[in-house]
């Protein structure tokens, strides 16, 4: 008997260590990610970064330009994105019941989720890049917009078939036309869970940077014209980090740092907002 | 059939009435009348069918592809399980409230609205009245007047419940059912709503599905008990309880089994 109970006390602990080295391995390389990017990143972020546009090679300057551009083309990406996206999760899980169309557009959706980006890219590029025969923020802005739209597909059903279906039988019960029920009770149940997957959203496309190569290449002055090459954070960082040039590669580390940090913060907001809601229901 | 017993003044009449959830036939040949502005409670074990045969009322059971219903269900005459019946309108005119409370995400005040606007175009006062006129029926308004506001998941379990009444009989339908809407509560607030449903039923047809005997037995006018999907026995509910026609019936009320 007693010899069972220091078994199964034995095997708990054996357990319970493997995690611990399991978690604290994965820890130990975000961290090292993290002191890396400090300790390169935070040197070179002056206040210059933000005051001053890509320079030349050899010349200090800054990233004006570029966090612009990124900032301009995730946000148009989103705008494009988010609407379409939780249009067609509304279906998915309000209408999917009945009928093909929803099994073969979830499957379909899953496919797109997981498609390598740069495949994104290549095909914005042939389809729009070439036939107006230049390089566009729209471009990149499009092939943004298709990386949203899957994840706030997904993440809309999800929270969406969260809300209990005895909350859509009470407002049916009062003689509300489905599409009161769902824009009424239900999206609005729903609310803070879809907040959430756009916000992760934005942060999976601020460092994309394969779609991006073939759509809005790079522009190393300041442009504020969609229609025309715009610079980018991750295209830049990639053109920089690849230099000879100290004063570029500073800047590429600047410009990593930044990008690490909006991600994580959109990402700590995003889960903020979500635990804040569910705690008020 | 002596022992379900056709009630003077019948609100619904349901005619061989018959249910299945894909293949599983739920309910079997039902045969009885809701009598008006009476309580009518259904009784029986779990699994019997009485919430089933609740929701053909109102037809919630179209919300799900797999479910159907055969038979005839006669509100005022009408048969509502034609499929010419406008659906909306019918649950507008027949409100139901749940086991489980069910707020809106949206302020006590929007609760209320909610149905009030689908079917009603009132003024921003008369609006107010109906609200207010809802809560105090109710029996909420004193405790909630100041919050009007203010998110109706805020409040505690007996006055979700409550302020799910309210909502239902804002609309003012003809009808109200009630599937089981005290046993997610404690024994005060249960006290509270069976109060309101003595006063409810001088304006509405009230049928209550209840699993605590008791209660039918204290606020029921009629009372129905079913048995695997069939109705055994349907009466004056002081007949039911005292003298039941029928050896089933007997045996559940006795608490021999069920």
């Amino acid at each position: 008997m007693l010899n069972l109970y220091t078994r199964r006390r034995i095997i708990n602990a054996a357990g319970l260590s493997v995690s611990v080295l399991a978690m604290l391995f994965g820890l130990f390389w975000l961290c090292w990610i993290l002191l890396t990017l400090l300790d390169h990143g935070l040197p070179a972020l002056t206040p210059v970064v933000f005051a001053q546009m890509t320079p030349p090679p050899g010349s200090s300057g800054g990233l004006l330009n570029a966090i612009a551009g990124s900032l301009m083309m995730t946000l148009v990406g989103t705008l494009i994105g988010t609407p379409i996206g939780i249009l067609a999760g509304t279906y998915l899980a309000e209408f999917g019941q009945r009928g093909w169309m929803a099994p073969i557009t979830r499957f379909i959706n899953d496919v797109l989720l997981s498609a390598p980006s740069i495949v994104i890219g290549l095909f914005v590029y042939e389809v729009y890049v070439v036939k107006v025969k230049h390089f566009s923020g729209w471009a990149g802005a499009l092939a943004l917009s298709i990386l949203v739209i899957p994840i706030v597909i997904r993440t809309t059903e999800n929270m969406l078939r969260l809300v209990p279906s005895t909350l859509r039988e009470a407002a049916a019960a009062l003689g509300a036309p489905q599409w009161k029920v769902i824009n009424f009770v239900t999206l609005r149940a729903a609310r803070a869970g879809i907040i959430t997957g756009v916000l992760l959203a934005v942060a999976r496309i601020s460092g994309e940077t394969a779609p991006l190569l073939f759509t809005a290449l790079n522009n190393q002055f300041w442009s504020s014209n969609m229609n025309q090459p715009m610079a980018n954070l991750p295209v830049v960082i990639f053109q920089f980090a690849m230099s000879p040039y100290a004063d570029w590669q500073n800047l590429a580390w600047a410009g990593a740092l930044l990008i690490t940090v909006s991600v994580l913060t959109l990402n700590i907001v995003a889960r903020v907002v979500f635990r804040q809601s569910a705690t008020t229901h | 059939m002596n022992n379900i017993e056709t009630v003077a003044n019948p609100k619904i009449v349901i005619k061989d009435l018959n249910f299945y959830y894909g293949n599983y036939r739920a309910l079997k040949d039902i045969n009885l009348s809701i009598a008006e502005k009476m309580v009518t409670a259904f009784i029986g074990p779990s699994g019997c069918g009485k919430s089933t045969l609740l929701r053909t009322f109102n037809r919630m059971y179209q919300l799900y592809p797999k479910q159907k219903a055969t038979g005839e269900i006669l509100l005022d005459g009408a048969n509502i399980l034609d499929s010419k019946q406008d659906l909306n309108m019918l649950r507008a005119k027949i409100g139901m409230v749940f086991q489980k409370p069910t707020p809106f995400p949206m302020s006590i005040y929007d609760n209320i609205a909610f149905g009030v606007k689908l079917y009603e175009n009132l003024s921003k006062h008369d609006m107010a009245a109906r609200v207010e006129w809802a809560l105090r029926k109710a029996a909420l308004w004193t405790e909630v007047k100041d919050k009007l506001r203010q998110s109706g998941t805020g409040l505690s379990g007996g006055q979700q419940q409550r302020l799910c009444i309210a909502r239902a009989i804002a609309v003012k339908p003809q009808v109200l059912l009630l599937d089981e809407p005290t046993s997610a509560l404690d024994p005060i607030s249960t006290a509270h709503i069976e109060k309101l449903i003595d006063e409810l039923k001088e304006d509405f047809t009230i049928v209550i599905v209840t699993h605590n005997m008791q209660q039918a037995a204290r606020i029921s006018d009629y009372t129905a008990y079913m048995y695997l999907g069939d109705l055994i026995e349907l009466g004056e509910t002081s007949s039911v309880f005292t003298n039941p026609k029928r050896k089933e019936t007997e045996d559940y009320i006795t608490g021999r089994f069920g």
